[in-house]
């Protein structure tokens, strides 16, 4: 590299690196797009929250206080005091990593498995694809968090079923988008060109295929952990989920709703945490989604 | 139209096995001994053997399972552990509330979802356009359980408002009106938001066909264009959302038969995961299924009525 060319030039004078390229071109996309910015933020500030956040709340998340039960918010306690007199503050900001696994590894299983099998689904076709399909169709015949709640009824409740559950509920979203994006890819007149050069069907699947089908994926995922949250709450509020005394979110939602007359503020706080972080997720998502794949819009 | 009835059910058969597989397998994926939980807890050894022969434990897995399914086509679902009734009656005297509350939330979020969408669709890139698009990730992002906890807070318990207190609707139960209308708000809003969204965006892509050109073109006037150029041909593929939708409604009521407390299939299945009444459990999932899947064909009905072009085979 010549001194006096600065790094642009040298790039473009070279033959320009695809992948270099779009991110760079998808990142210029993404920091327009207000919702991707927006939502971008707040999902990073709830990262360090839940890494950070734990070592400097005001409270231990589990310290009873008989004395000061269902307090309002004031000065000492920022969000009041729960039914056995914790901080429900120190409890939302302890919750925050817990919502924030559940939503992540829940997600990571669905997106891993739903992508392995679309991709065999779509790149095999014929009977493999038939079979693969109709067991998702089966897993989709369970409406809405039914699947998740039968599995966690199986299991039993904790947190790692429940991250079992609706990971598995996420998968056939995954396997569709991703069988579709494949059948797309997989008549391409590239795909053909490496066949004849002799590549292998894994050489093909993830030096080709893959890479391919990662907008939908990233977008479909960044969706997901937004409705992950809102499925893994929802057990968790009807006591499938997180076992007490764990600050999650849901749960403690549901003990607050046994004293909604005296103290509302009790279930209303961690609703309203659980509002802004699935928001985030789902403002993030559909940023990511016009940046990345504006035909995709639904 | 017959014959793409009766095949499209013939299509449904595997799913079905598959569905009974699944709930037939739930009996034998919990921890522990069927015949003991069944018996339970101080049974002895002898009424547990006893209970294994009649519930057909000893026998191959393939027998248990042709025998599941004679019972599910014969409606013999089982009986209860906690109350020693027939699960399919159980189950069926619960299924009322839980298919209204479904039905009015769908209603309620297509009414919602489609004025909405149009609306917004219409005015696209003003500020009307972005607020409802707002509100619509908003309502999204809601879990319908804070929700309804919400609408119980303010609009059942009721706060005061100028000397007049809001609390104008009942907290639990399902039959009157009063009764009815929150829940059906909360498990509607969800369902509406994403209408809306999915009206918008397909209006939208009709809007800039050429046919819709040229109907402005000829004279044709707004009104007439937006509601029976544009919306007519944007509603397929909403219809399939709407299909979709009411799966999630009838899941999404197990949350708010709870908070609400309707007693309907949703909450019975709570109950009875909660007291280990696994026969319960295990019916009611597959009828919830079951609904699910015919809900799904008739969709299918439906949007091959409206689109006659399509050839869903």
């Amino acid at each position: 590299m010549r001194e006096e060319v600065n790094t642009g030039a040298v790039i473009s004078k070279t033959a320009p690196n695809p992948t270099v390229v779009k991110l760079t071109n998808l990142w210029k996309k993404l920091i327009k797009n207000k919702s991707a910015v927006i939502g971008g933020i707040m999902i990073l500030l709830f990262i360090l929250i839940a890494f950070i956040g734990p070592h400097f709340t005001p409270f231990s998340p589990n310290a009873q206080n008989t004395v000061n039960r269902l307090a309002t918010p004031s000065a000492e306690h920022w969000f009041g005091t729960d039914h056995l007199g914790r901080d429900i503050f120190s409890r939302i900001i302890h919750g925050m990593s817990i919502t924030l696994y559940v939503g992540f590894f829940s997600v990571l299983i669905g997106t891993t498995i739903g992508v392995v099998l679309g991709i065999i689904s779509g790149y095999y076709g014929g009977k493999v694809d038939t079979i693969i399909m109709r067991l998702m169709d089966i897993l989709l015949a369970f409406p809405g968090i039914l699947l998740a709640l039968a599995i966690v009824s199986v299991l039993g409740s904790s947190t790692e079923n429940l991250i079992i559950a609706v990971g598995i509920f996420s998968i056939p979203v995954f396997a569709r988008i991703v069988r579709g994006s494949t059948l797309a890819v997989r008549k391409l007149e590239y795909i053909d060109a490496i066949k004849a050069l002799g590549a292998n069907d894994a050489r093909i699947i993830f030096l080709h295929i893959l890479p391919n089908v990662t907008s939908p994926i990233i977008v479909q995922a960044t969706l997901s952990i937004a409705t992950s949250i809102l499925t893994a709450s929802g057990l968790s509020f009807i006591g499938m989920g997180a076992q007490p005394p764990t600050p999650e979110w849901g749960a403690m939602l549901s003990d607050g709703r046994n004293y909604m007359w005296d103290a509302p503020h009790v279930a209303t706080i961690p609703g309203l945490a659980i509002v802004v972080v699935v928001l985030a997720f789902n403002l993030f998502g559909d940023g990511l989604r016009d940046a990345l794949d504006p035909k995709m819009k639904n | 139209m017959f014959t793409f009835i009766v095949r499209r059910i013939i299509q449904t058969i595997p799913v079905l096995i598959g569905v009974t597989i699944l709930t037939f397998s739930m009996m034998h994926l919990i921890p522990g001994d069927p015949a003991q939980i069944i018996a339970g807890e101080s049974a002895s050894p002898e009424q547990i053997e006893l209970m294994r022969e009649r519930l057909g434990l000893n026998d191959p897995l393939p027998v248990q399972y042709f025998d599941y399914i004679r019972g599910v086509v014969t409606g013999d679902l089982g009986n209860s552990i906690r109350s020693g009734r027939a699960v399919s009656s159980e189950v069926f005297l619960r299924l009322r509330p839980t298919i209204e509350l479904a039905v009015y939330s769908t209603i309620l979020s297509v009414f919602i979802g489609l004025i909405a969408g149009v609306f917004a669709a219409v005015r696209r890139g003003g500020l009307s356009d972005s607020l409802v698009m707002i509100v619509a990730l908003f309502g999204l992002s809601l879990p319908n359980f804070w929700l309804g906890l919400m609408l119980i807070q303010y609009l059942a318990i009721g706060i005061d408002i100028f000397g007049i207190n809001t609390g104008w609707f009942a907290a639990s139960g399902w039959g009157t009106w009063q009764q009815q209308v929150l829940p059906v708000l909360t498990l509607g809003t969800a369902g509406a938001a994403i209408i809306a969204r999915m009206t918008r965006s397909s209006m939208l892509e009709v809007i800039d066909q050429d046919y819709i050109r040229t109907a402005r073109a000829k004279g044709v006037k707004e009104r007439v264009v937006i509601y029976r150029h544009a919306l007519k041909n944007a509603l397929i593929p909403v219809v399939t959302v709407v299909g979709l939708q009411f799966g999630t409604l009838l899941g999404g009521a197990v949350l708010t038969e709870t908070v609400f407390a309707i007693n309907g299939l949703g909450r019975l299945i709570v109950d009875s995961i909660r007291a280990r009444d696994f026969p319960i459990v295990q019916g009611g999932v597959l009828i919830f299924a079951l609904l699910f899947v015919f809900v799904n064909i008739a969709v299918d009905v439906i949007y091959r009525l409206l689109n006659k072009r399509i050839d869903l085979n």
